[in-house]
């Protein structure tokens, strides 16, 4: 799109942009390690996951200030104001994103003090679809591509999927083996985190496609996350 | 002059707020349709067949850079373009179904039924009870003081002016200030119950508040006549009115519900203007 004739707006806007691809990374490398750092045992990666989320969080304070101050001194309309609504919401998604892997990453701390189980190798897979829609929905908004945004959107219905198949699986243990409850219950969490993140992922695809068409999805997300209904199973 | 028994002059509001929302974004309640208007001066063409309905009892606004034809197509509407010795319109206006530029139509009765507020406020230089009894006078629309004085209190009302001025009826038009002098004009305007009201950048000249004045005081009126504006300011546009037509080298690009407009316009020259991309 051509710059605004007042140039420093285009600048501002540009800069809203770059600071939420910051943050996009950050997320996308938060998300990434956590789940290393579950699956490699690794410690020293979780506390380095933790650390980062402050930086996270003042990159989404950054956005807000930049996305306030263009709305108070530029008002901006169409597809401009589309753009700050879109920056300021996803960027609320990503610093929880980025809360769900310091979450993901403290558990792994308690979770690597007892015998590793099988079945984070489960985890592994549903992290790695995660990681893969994140990275496809920020890759989506800084392509403008509606057509991505919507596959992602679609695609949910996998990390549900797993996250049902992971729920199931962990009852199995913690039934046969009463010790396995501690770690089993923490990796509950991590797996509920991570089908959050996708949760959250989904709201972004939904602004990429507000962003581009200014009009919302029109129809029903397919849904496969069914644990409430199916606890008395 | 046609239509003054139905609404009795100044009559309150008689519609709904909801039923003032769906005429406005229908065609069906289309109380102005313009159909192909040309408009050339001399041999230079500066609209380019121009077609848009226009709702009633809601506020249109024309927004485009300069020389876009929006004030030109406004001038249409109450053929004010007659009074320019070198214009000539082609296509049809028409309001409540009937041709303004069909043979037989008294340019005069017409512009008692579409009034204009300009950009400058231009009070006659005469009392401001004068102001708005003159065209009521010179119209017949009263025989007695009592009626005039009915009249000129009611306009003054709607206009949001009465309390200002009532103690002053006498003194000149000219001494109120910019914003008072403006109301002061569009009670003038309604004083001749018209159907529809130009204004043509009314607030251009005047203050901050003296500019949200008039927008309330628009907001009123809207109630009640059909309305249409035209406005440098977008922001005004999209503050006052309920549909925006985006006017660009004499072509209406685009016509839509403000809200939409403002937020998804489908035509890129749209989309630039309102952003501020026009290079």
């Amino acid at each position: 799109m051509a710059d605004h004739v007042v140039k420093a707006f285009s600048e501002e806007l540009d800069g809203l942009a770059n600071e939420l691809a910051r943050m996009g990374g950050l997320a996308e490398r938060a998300v990434a390690e956590s789940f290393a750092a579950i699956v490699r045992r690794d410690t020293a990666l979780a506390n380095a996951v933790v650390e980062r989320d402050a930086e996270i969080d003042a990159t989404h304070r950054e956005v807000e200030r930049r996305a306030i101050r263009l709305m108070a001194l530029r008002h901006p309309v169409a597809a401009d104001l589309r753009q700050v609504l879109a920056a300021w919401r996803m960027s609320g998604d990503l610093e929880r994103i980025g809360d769900l892997a310091k979450n993901i990453a403290k558990r792994s701390l308690v979770i690597n003090q007892s015998a590793p189980i099988p079945i984070t190798r489960g985890i592994e897979r549903m992290g790695k679809i995660a990681s893969s829609h994140l990275k496809q929905v920020l890759d989506a908004w800084s392509n403008r591509d509606v057509r991505a945004a919507v596959g992602v959107w679609f695609q949910d219905e996998d990390v549900d999927a797993h996250y049902n198949s992971l729920f199931r699986e962990l009852l199995t243990y913690m039934m046969e083996d009463p010790r396995t409850i501690g770690p089993c219950a923490h990796l509950l969490f991590v797996a509920k985190n991570i089908e959050r993140i996708g949760d959250h992922c989904t709201n972004i695809a939904e602004m990429v496609h507000y962003l581009v068409t200014g009009e919302e999805i029109a129809t029903e997300r397919p849904r496969a996350d069914s644990t409430p209904t199916e606890m008395d199973e | 002059m046609p239509d003054s028994t139905e609404r009795g002059p100044l009559a309150a509001p008689v519609m709904t707020a909801e039923r003032v929302e769906r005429g406005a974004l229908t065609g069906a309640a289309a109380k102005v349709s313009a159909r192909d208007i040309s408009v050339y001066y001399g041999a230079k063409q500066a609209l380019f067949d121009v077609s848009i309905d226009i709702p009633d009892r809601a506020v249109t606004a024309f927004i485009g850079p300069s020389g876009c034809g929006k004030t030109t197509f406004l001038r249409c509407i109450n053929r004010m373009n007659d009074t320019i010795e070198s214009a000539r319109v082609s296509g049809s206006i028409e309001i409540e179904g009937k041709n303004i530029y069909a043979r037989g139509v008294d340019p005069v009765v017409l512009r008692t039924r579409v009034g204009m507020v300009f950009q400058k406020p231009n009070p006659f230089p005469k009392s401001i009870y004068e102001n708005v009894a003159y065209g009521p006078r010179i119209h017949g629309m009263a025989k007695s003081k009592a009626a005039f004085d009915d009249i000129v209190e009611k306009s003054l009302r709607r206009a949001g002016l009465w309390e200002e001025v009532k103690d002053r009826l006498h003194q000149s038009g000219t001494g109120l200030s910019g914003g008072q002098q403006q109301r002061l004009v569009i009670a003038r305007t309604i004083a001749v119950d018209p159907d529809i009201i130009l204004m043509d950048e009314p607030c251009s000249a005047l203050d901050p508040i003296a500019t949200d004045k008039i927008e309330q005081l628009i907001d009123e009126l809207r109630q009640t006549y059909c309305i249409i504006i035209v406005t440098h300011s977008m922001a005004q546009a999209a503050r006052v009115s309920q549909k925006t037509a985006f006017f660009h080298l004499g072509n209406l690009v685009e016509t839509g519900p403000t809200e939409e407009i403002f937020t998804r316009p489908r035509d890129t020259r749209t989309q630039d203007y309102i952003t501020g991309r026009f290079g």
